[in-house]
């Protein structure tokens, strides 16, 4: 039975045993190396645990026990160069690794202090190889110590490295508080919703403080759903206490005994750390009754939603949590005056509670400072799409887009033009080159016709078609549609048709002005977030790349070549070597022509545009035209 | 309840600020044209978008369904942002519709069509695929058709509401959302009530009653003897078919319309009530003599006993054995009149016409199965009179065929309304019980439209606890308590839809979007007005009493000898099964 932790002194005590205990596996003052391996659902995909396997087997058939140690972490958040191995001390950061590599690592480095050069992180601009975490470009522009603090540092299942990283200090401080302190100094330090529309948090915690009820709830929104975002999966999977902290805190300032976690079931990783992170805290009564020796008392819960994207809508999460189809609510009244089973509540995302034992702990101001006018503190993005580096980033509010595409990012690879970078998922916009300088905030991002949003950042190139991406969102728009509303429900369906009819040539100028017409009723009619900001991806492509829609409508072409049906593949006949191998590849015999005699040729009636023959030409002569 | 000051459409107004700012534009006399909302937000999902209006400060365009009003409002109906938006929900929403409106049983009580009139939606503006449309047609009470539906939601609120059952909710997602019994199963192959409410509420054609006119026609086309029965609430608003205002009593003329119709008989269900009232009271007697098995609960309603049967079996030795009063009389015409008259049976086609369209269910049982030959609700009863060119303002008022059981009372009048059973039964029971009549009549205590009443009877010393109950929501507790075998009465009424048959769901549609000669608050009072013709319809009658009615002294004399005799059992009563078919479990 772990030791309780029953009073504000006795946590400091424990904070500051457990930071020593951690500082000093860190240095290696213990005498022994550490291990560490990302233990990320990207990294875990990649074997990662094979390969703590296969180090603890290594440690134990060279009896090295008590020379190094294997430990996992959450997330190391650089997620197109796992699976991680890092080596305490010394920071030697190693890339890629397979299970096969843990041998050497274990024999030149742990045994040997000698460093495995084919393995390190390799910079995709200057080709350089760089040996520590805290080299790479990717991690030197982050500020990545308040929503993923510790996220590669900490073992996210040990509530001691969690201690070390002082959480549940801030809750400490709350507690001294009132709940009216509380509220004032999350509003004060600027704190905005991370979910996706920016609302202030300290507004919204007021408004549920000010209804009098005996039952409140706070809900920890961790249904992320946006295409390529994994924000909160990252973050309650590198650190889950800390998300707890800052529920507790939340649920202090407004009056709740209760918190929900609501998390996608196809997390499963995040959602078994968070039970084993609040069955820890349970066992030493930080969470429960009379927490740290006050009347304040607190339970978590969790529920897994079931994938439907319309449930991270916070209305339609509050139905699904209470067991019914997860469809948005009419508002008024607000959550915050009848949300779940009809009680004032507070619906917060999982980055937003995150910042919160920051802001507590180290005060608005500190947190304040970070940031832009409007927009404080900092955010974590999902970096992904045509960019060098991908993977999860938190940087300070007003980094612009360049600084977040070029220098953390790496810049495009392949030599390819930068052509735009969509934000906020499903309901923001693509920005294009013109807005490479833009800072990255609230208002700026809306000011240029795309939003925050939740935190997914794709990058596109010159190789991507405008419509078509116009048209995997409302894809995905439409199968992700809880069909409650009709404009919603009909009107996305019928946006996807007209888009559907552009990328396929039967497109017309008119269905031009029907997609903009439609796409404002949907906008403007539609009952929830969802179907509101539905249509924002095809109205900011047409406000960005209308040529491009033009092209697909006047010309009957692709500029970017994507479009299957406006396209053709075509063998250059000046350059065919007349080798056979694009006919022999040819799943459809559409390439006919005499080896060695007469050039190949494509019969465009016959082809089916799967690019076999493309990608298989050994002389490049054939391109998509 | 305070007043706060709004201004539509630029002009002032003051209205209660529990009032949404639909139900206050309506009150100020705007009508903004909406679909999904239905009965004060009993059903307000917010989900047809049809209703938006600009409220002056909100964000974007407002739901007036669900929207509160509130002080100092500045409502906007008309702008062109407004007028717009509302026509392009409607036009999207007939863009995935079943449009052929000329062939559809809802012309002419269709409030899309009324909707898409008023925004002037324009053709073909969105035309795109379709969901693909499941139709139900093989339960004997309802229809669904989901091409016709518009996901208002009514439905599944009504089913919950009234009945507690939730047989409809909404199935997959996105565009392929359908309203339909879990796992789109037939309603046949659900536990449904096939009460019809559903179909009282929805806007469109999506549920219908299940028609058997083409079987009447085709027993005029074979050349049968069709006798038709109308039920006591029939009367009570088949007027309403013809542009009359609700609670306007149409027995006369409903009579005359039959009469010209060609049916060969036209008898009042109210005769089938008397002889189900001398059944019941004596079945109550014998038990309460005999120690029998107490609450005895009425029997009338189909939907009651097919939820009985669905969800409580083990209470089906509480229920009388009676079958329902037109089961009653068509088992008479199909015996005594028959016989009387030298009919072969096989000649004779018994119609009813019912508020109910449960009873097309019920007339199928195996326990009855050739009582009625077929059952039509009050609506179809009224498309049959319009088909026939009868001008319903020019018919006479014409009274029922007097022949050996044309005869009714007051007592089986009130049927049709909750508490009327109960009432009509203590009549007669007071009376045998007693040896003499109930001085007063009524028992209004019985009366009026609450969930659930009780009433203690003094029968000359002994005091017998009653109660009556309607909708299976409010039934379920008294059925609780009667399970659990803490049950106080001694008699209790149950009839499955709210406020009885006079709410039926074979009724006239009561939306109040296409009855804009009605009051504003139609809704709350259809009920109680439907009732008044009943209640009227009883005190004008100079027979009250079920066992005063003569045709039936003389049944019993020469024919069926006494109440409960082994003729009466054979003809008038019934059983029910405790095992009726169990549906598979979800296949999750």
């Amino acid at each position: 039975m772990a030791e309780k932790i029953t009073s504000e002194a006795e946590l400091h005590e424990r904070v500051a045993h457990c930071a020593a205990c951690l500082n000093k596996k860190f240095k290696g003052e213990d005498g022994k190396k550490a291990i560490v391996v990302c233990g990320g659902t990207g990294c875990l995909s990649s074997d990662s645990e094979g390969i703590i396997t296969e180090f603890e087997r290594l440690i134990k058939e060279n009896h090295a026990e008590d020379k190094v140690t294997v430990n996992v972490v959450g997330c190391f958040g650089f997620c197109s160069q796992g699976p991680f191995v890092k080596i305490w001390p010394g920071e030697t950061l190693y890339t890629k690794v397979k299970v096969s590599d843990a041998k050497e690592i274990f024999e030149k480095d742990i045994l040997g202090g000698e460093i495995v050069e084919r393995l390190l992180f390799v910079d995709p601009v200057t080709k350089e190889k760089v040996k520590s975490q805290h080299e790479i470009n990717f991690y030197k522009l982050q500020k990545r110590d308040i929503a993923l603090k510790g996220n590669d540092q900490i073992n996210p299942e040990s509530l001691d490295e969690a201690l070390a990283y002082e959480t549940f200090v801030g809750l400490a401080k709350a507690l001294h508080m009132t709940q009216q302190e509380v509220i004032d100094e999350v509003s004060k330090s600027g704190l905005r919703g991370r979910g996706g529309a920016g609302f202030p948090t300290g507004r919204k915690w007021q408004f549920a403080y000010n209804e009098h009820n005996d039952e409140k709830y706070i809900i920890c929104n961790g249904d992320e759903g946006d295409p390529g975002a994994f924000m909160d999966r990252s973050i309650v999977e590198g650190n889950p206490m800390n998300v707890i902290e800052g529920m507790m805190i939340a649920g202090y300032a407004i009056g709740a005994k209760n918190g929900y976690f609501y998390i996608r079931a196809e997390y499963p990783v995040a959602v078994q750390r968070l039970q084993h992170a609040i069955k820890l805290c349970e066992e030493v009564g930080l969470l429960g009754d009379h927490i740290l020796g006050t009347d304040f008392s607190f339970r978590c819960h969790i529920r897994l939603g079931a994938g439907a994207f319309v449930c991270g809508e916070e209305t339609a999460l509050l139905n699904s949590i209470e067991g019914k189809r997860g469809m948005p609510r009419p508002r008024p009244p607000f959550p915050a005056v009848k949300g779940l089973w009809g009680k004032p509540s507070v619906i917060n995302n999982v980055e937003t509670l995150a910042n919160v034992p920051y802001i507590i702990k180290e005060g608005w101001e500190k947190y304040a400072a970070i940031g832009t006018e409007k927009s404080k503190g900092t955010k974590v993005f999902a970096l992904g799409g045509k960019v060098n580096n991908v993977g999860l980033v938190e940087v300070p509010m007003g980094t612009t887009l360049r600084q977040l595409i070029y220098d953390i990012g790496g810049g495009i690879p392949n030599g390819k033009q930068f052509k735009a970078i969509q934000t906020g998922g499903p309901s923001g916009g693509c920005l294009t080159a013109k807005d490479l300088d833009t800072p990255i905030d609230y208002d700026s991002l809306i000011a240029r016709g795309s939003m925050m949003g939740s935190g997914g950042a794709i990058v596109m190139d010159e190789d991507n078609c405008m419509v078509d991406v116009a048209k995997f969102y409302m894809t995905f728009i439409c199968d992700e549609s809880c069909g409650k509303c009709s404009p919603c429900r009909i009107g996305t369906k019928r946006l996807l048709e007209i888009l559907e009819k552009i990328t396929e040539g039967r497109g017309t100028e008119d269905d031009l002005v029907q997609l903009e017409n439609l796409a404002h009723y949907v906008s403007q009619n539609s009952l929830c977030g969802l179907g509101q900001t539905a249509p924002n991806p095809i109205l900011s492509t047409l406000a960005s790349f209308r040529d491009e829609y033009e092209a697909h409508v006047q010309d009957r072409t692709c500029p970017a070549h994507v479009c299957k049906k406006l396209i053709q593949y075509w063998i250059d006949p000046e350059k065919c070597k007349k080798c056979s191998k694009c006919a022999r590849g040819c799943p459809v015999d559409a390439i006919t022509g005499e080896v060695g005699k007469t050039p190949f040729v494509i019969d465009p009636n016959k082809c089916i545009k799967c690019g076999t023959c493309l990608s298989g030409c050994p002389f490049g002569c054939i391109s998509k035209i | 309840m305070a007043l706060v000051n709004i201004t539509i459409e630029g002009q002032h107004y003051q209205v209660d600020d529990s009032l949404t700012v639909l139900e206050a534009c309506r009150q100020c006399g705007y009508n903004v044209p909406s679909l999904c909302s239905f009965n004060h937000g009993q059903c307000s999902l917010a989900s047809c978008r049809v209703c938006l209006v600009e409220i002056k400060g909100a964000k974007g365009l407002c739901a007036s369904c669900v929207y509160p009003v509130n002080e100092g409002m500045e409502i906007t109906i008309s702008s062109p942002k407004a007028t717009e938006a509302r026509r392009a929900s409607v036009e999207l929403i007939l863009s995935n519709h079943q449009k052929n409106c000329l062939q559809c049983d809802k012309n002419g009580h269709c409030e899309l069509l009324e909707v898409a009139k008023l925004v002037g939606a324009r053709d073909g503006m969105y035309e795109g695929e379709k969901t693909p449309v499941t139709i139900d047609t093989l339960a004997p009470g309802l229809t669904r058709n989901t091409g016709k539906c518009i996901l208002c939601g009514r439905c599944i609120e009504r089913c919950k509401n009234a009945q507690g059952i939730s047989i409809l909710g909404f199935e997959n997602r996105g565009f392929n959302t359908i309203v339909s019994p879990l796992e789109n199963r037939s309603f046949a192959q659900s536990p449904c009530l096939q009460c019809g409410q559903c179909v009282n509420v929805c806007p469109t054609g999506a549920l219908m009653e299940h028609s058997e006119i083409d079987k009447v026609d085709a027993a005029f086309k074979a050349g049968k003897k069709v006798i038709v029965q109308t039920a006591p609430a029939v009367r009570s608003a088949i007027a309403e078919e013809f542009g009359e205002p609700i609670g306007t009593c149409g027995t006369g003329k409903m009579v005359a319309a039959l009469h010209r119709l060609g049916f060969y008989r036209v008898f009042d269900t109210n005769f089938g009530a008397d002889l189900t009232i001398m059944e019941e009271a004596n079945e109550l007697i014998e038990r309460i003599k005999h120690k029998g098995v107490l609450p005895q609960i009425t029997s009338c309603s189909p939907g009651w006993i097919n939820y009985l049967e669905y969800y409580y079996p083990e209470l089906i030795p509480h229920v009388s054995t009676c079958k329902s009063p037109h089961m009653m009389e068509g088992a008479i015409i199909k015996s005594y009149y028959a016989e009387k008259h030298d009919i072969p049976v096989e000649d004779i086609f018994v119609v009813s016409v019912m508020p109910c369209t449960a009873k097309k269910y019920e007339r199928q049982r195996s326990q009855m199965p050739n009582d009625v030959d077929a059952v039509l609700t009050t609506r179809e009863l009224a498309k049959l009179i319009k088909r026939a060119g009868i001008q319903w303002s020019k018919l006479p008022e014409e009274e029922f065929d007097s022949d050996l059981i044309g005869e009714y009372s007051g007592a089986g009048v009130i049927f049709g309304v909750t508490g009327g059973v109960m009432e009509a039964a203590l009549r007669t029971a007071y009376f045998w019980m007693t040896g003499k009549e109930y001085q007063a009549i009524n028992f209004t205590d019985v009366r009026g439209l609450d969930g659930v009443k009780e009433a203690e009877v003094d029968f000359d010393g002994t005091k017998v606890k009653v109660a009556v109950t309607s909708g299976m929501r409010n039934a379920k507790p008294l059925l609780e308590q009667i399970k659990a075998g803490t049950s106080p009465y001694t008699f209790v009424e149950v009839m499955c839809c709210p406020g009885g048959c006079i709410n039926g769901g074979g009724q006239p549609y009561v939306h109040p979007s296409l009855l804009p000669n009605e009051d504003l608050d139609i809704i709350d009072t259809y009920c109680q007005k439907r009732a008044s013709v009943l209640y009227s319809e009883d005190e004008r009658c100079v027979v009250r009493q079920s066992h005063n009615n003569p045709d039936i002294t003389t049944l019993y004399s020469e024919y069926l000898k006494k109440p409960g005799s082994e003729k009466a059992e054979e003809l008038l009563h019934t059983s029910y099964v405790s095992d009726r078919e169990r549906f598979p479990e979800a296949s999750k």
